[in-house]
């Protein structure tokens, strides 16, 4: 029997893509947020925190509306000359970047607000500047944040289904992922083929959540001895 | 090189209850106590001197402006200064060797004073330089802090209760270096501390707070011997002098002081090379008063000396002020209420100070 790897890599290439968008977006906003004492912050926090609590059909379908041809991001996407987004890759990329968003954010806002102001006022009082103490001290300092992150926003973003159904149809080699061809096996009872992929991504999914859980527990022994001896 | 910069600030802030209000020049040699029970606001001050809180006021460190309401606030990163703080606070993902080199690294070349070799031999971290910091003690912690600060070559050293986070060992083990800070650097250090004998062992000048407001400010030997000394818990009276060791006498275990004109102490066996500069702290209940020479008695040091001033403190007991033939010298001794009519003390009276125990401050 023949596996459609094409499903497959379009999900990798699209978790991937979403996972590294996200740390570029989502850090600013994670180190904004922990060090902020803006009455906003909590407006902002929950805004981003929306994807975890709304159906996803509700996140697709106000997407597809603002970025379909009469919404104000499909005017601006057609101004630029790159047509409407809905129903192509470059939309169900946009669209994993704010499903995805508040499992990158979180876990490093939470990190940066572990290390504690202590670290980066020594920082400051060796010579760092503001930057300088960011990329020195912080981010190596809320590594495992990253890495929380980075492994969050890559597998949720591989299982989203109703957000893809809503912006990004069914299109094969564009838009076709795996959460959606299982779907479509599943709709032609080919529940071989269905199988095939199901199981894939239940061994996908332990595998990753096992590799996350064992690199924090190391980081968390680590820093339990560390609290131990002070 | 000496580099004669004083600071001199007006600071004021306020949060909630407490407020801090503060005037002060401190000079540009030698380390500067801030002296007080916690909550004085000795932090706070330290912290917006090193530009880590915002107060209001100005700040200037020589010719430099390093604050000026509502024109200039420099960020610390912008000011020639380190900062040791109570908990070591090493950077956790860098190696000792790579702590040290942090502010190194900062310090632009032509400003870097201080030498990285010599630094890691003084203070003994030559085994530890590849370790990480979880695996290391309090004491060794806090010596790789004290050798990152000086590292980036500050014009200004602060310390926060550098010593209150370390068991007895672990101070004892600092001590010797905080000490030698005065002959190692030329630049002045601003130390916190809350306990007397850090300011008698340590410090040259000495500012006390209570509440966020200066109560008393001068040379630390003068401001530990004044009759007034604003309580502190837990804290006995006495007073700070300096002396030299002249000699050791083997035979008897004893050492020989020298102290300012002409005067001579003998003290229990001091663990210092003769020749040596010591601080000396005579706590009041230590020294008894008598009016004449006394004959046949036990105690080695008694010395001529004249009443200046007196104060009732505890009931039943007067704090008595005397100074020594010569007139630099004074003491402070505790006596009952009930000898002090006896004896028919009072203010200029010549009498005999007997001193029955003594310990080495510095």
């Amino acid at each position: 029997m023949l596996i459609d790897w094409q499903p497959v890599w379009l999900t990798l290439k699209l978790a991937t893509l979403t996972t590294v968008l996200l740390l570029l977006i989502g850090t600013p906003i994670a180190w904004w947020l922990s060090q902020t004492g803006s009455r906003f912050r909590h407006a902002i926090s929950a805004v981003v925190a929306l994807p975890i609590v709304l159906p996803p059909t509700v996140l697709g379908f106000y997407l597809l509306v603002f970025l379909g041809p009469h919404g104000p991001g499909g005017a601006f996407t057609t101004w630029l000359g790159l047509g409407t987004l809905p129903f192509t890759f470059a939309g169900l990329v946009v669209a994993s970047v704010f499903y995805s968003l508040p499992f990158v954010v979180q876990p490093i806002q939470n990190a940066f607000e572990a290390i504690g102001k202590r670290p980066l006022e020594v920082a400051a009082t060796l010579g760092a500047g503001p930057w300088d103490r960011f990329f020195s001290v912080a981010v190596p300092l809320a590594r495992p944040g990253f890495l929380s992150a980075m492994v969050l926003g890559f597998a949720h973003t591989v299982g989203e289904f109703g957000v893809v159904l809503m912006i990004g149809g069914n299109i094969p080699g564009e838009t076709k992922v795996l959460s959606v061809a299982i779907y479509d096996h599943v709709e032609t009872l080919e529940y071989a083929q269905a199988h095939i992929l199901s199981a894939g991504m239940v061994g996908f999914a332990f595998v990753v959540l096992l590799g996350l859980y064992l690199v924090n527990g190391r980081f968390t022994s680590a820093s339990a001895r560390h609290e131990g001896r002070a | 090189m000496a580099i004669c910069k004083g600071i001199e600030f007006q600071l004021h802030t306020s949060r909630g209850a407490f407020s801090l209000d503060v005037k002060l020049h401190i000079p540009s040699q030698g380390i500067t106590a801030l002296f007080g029970h916690s909550g004085s606001g000795k932090t706070t001050l330290l912290r917006a001197i090193a530009g880590l809180e915002k107060c209001a006021g100005y700040m200037h460190f020589g010719k430099e402006i390093w604050q000026e309401q509502g024109r200039v606030f420099l960020a610390p990163e912008q000011r020639p200064i380190a900062y040791v703080f109570q908990e070591a606070s090493l950077f956790p993902h860098l190696n000792v060797r790579e702590n040290l080199e942090f502010g190194l690294k900062r310090t632009p070349a032509h400003k870097q004073r201080v030498d990285l070799a010599e630094t890691i031999t003084w203070l003994g971290l030559d085994h530890l330089l590849r370790r990480s910091p979880d695996g290391l003690s309090g004491g060794e912690r806090q010596r790789v802090a004290i050798a990152r600060a000086l590292l980036s070559s500050p014009e200004l050293l602060l310390m926060d209760e550098p010593l209150s986070a370390l068991d007895g060992k672990a101070r004892a083990e600092i001590f010797p270096y905080l000490e030698r800070l005065h002959t190692e650097l030329s630049i002045p250090v601003i130390y916190v501390t809350h306990a007397m004998e850090e300011v008698a062992r340590l410090a040259d000048h000495m500012v006390q707070l209570e509440a966020g407001r200066v109560v008393a400010e001068g040379a630390a030997v003068d401001l530990l011997s004044r009759l007034h000394q604003r309580p502190v818990a837990g804290e006995e009276p006495g007073a700070v002098i300096e002396a030299r060791l002249a000699a050791h006498d083997e035979a008897h275990h004893l050492s020989e002081l020298s102290l300012a004109a002409g005067l001579t102490l003998l003290a229990p066996k001091l663990d210092a090379e003769p020749g040596t500069l010591v601080r000396i702290r005579i706590p009041a209940r230590e020294v008894s008063i008598s009016l004449q020479l006394p004959e046949g008695t036990s105690i080695l040091n008694i010395l001529p000396a004249r009443i200046i001033d007196f104060a009732e403190g505890d009931p039943g007991r007067v704090l008595v002020q005397l100074e020594l033939e010569g007139g630099v010298i004074r003491l402070l001794s505790r006596i009952s209420r009930y000898s002090w009519d006896r004896l028919g003390l009072h203010k200029g009276k010549q009498v005999q100070a007997q001193i029955k125990s003594m310990g080495l401050a510095r």
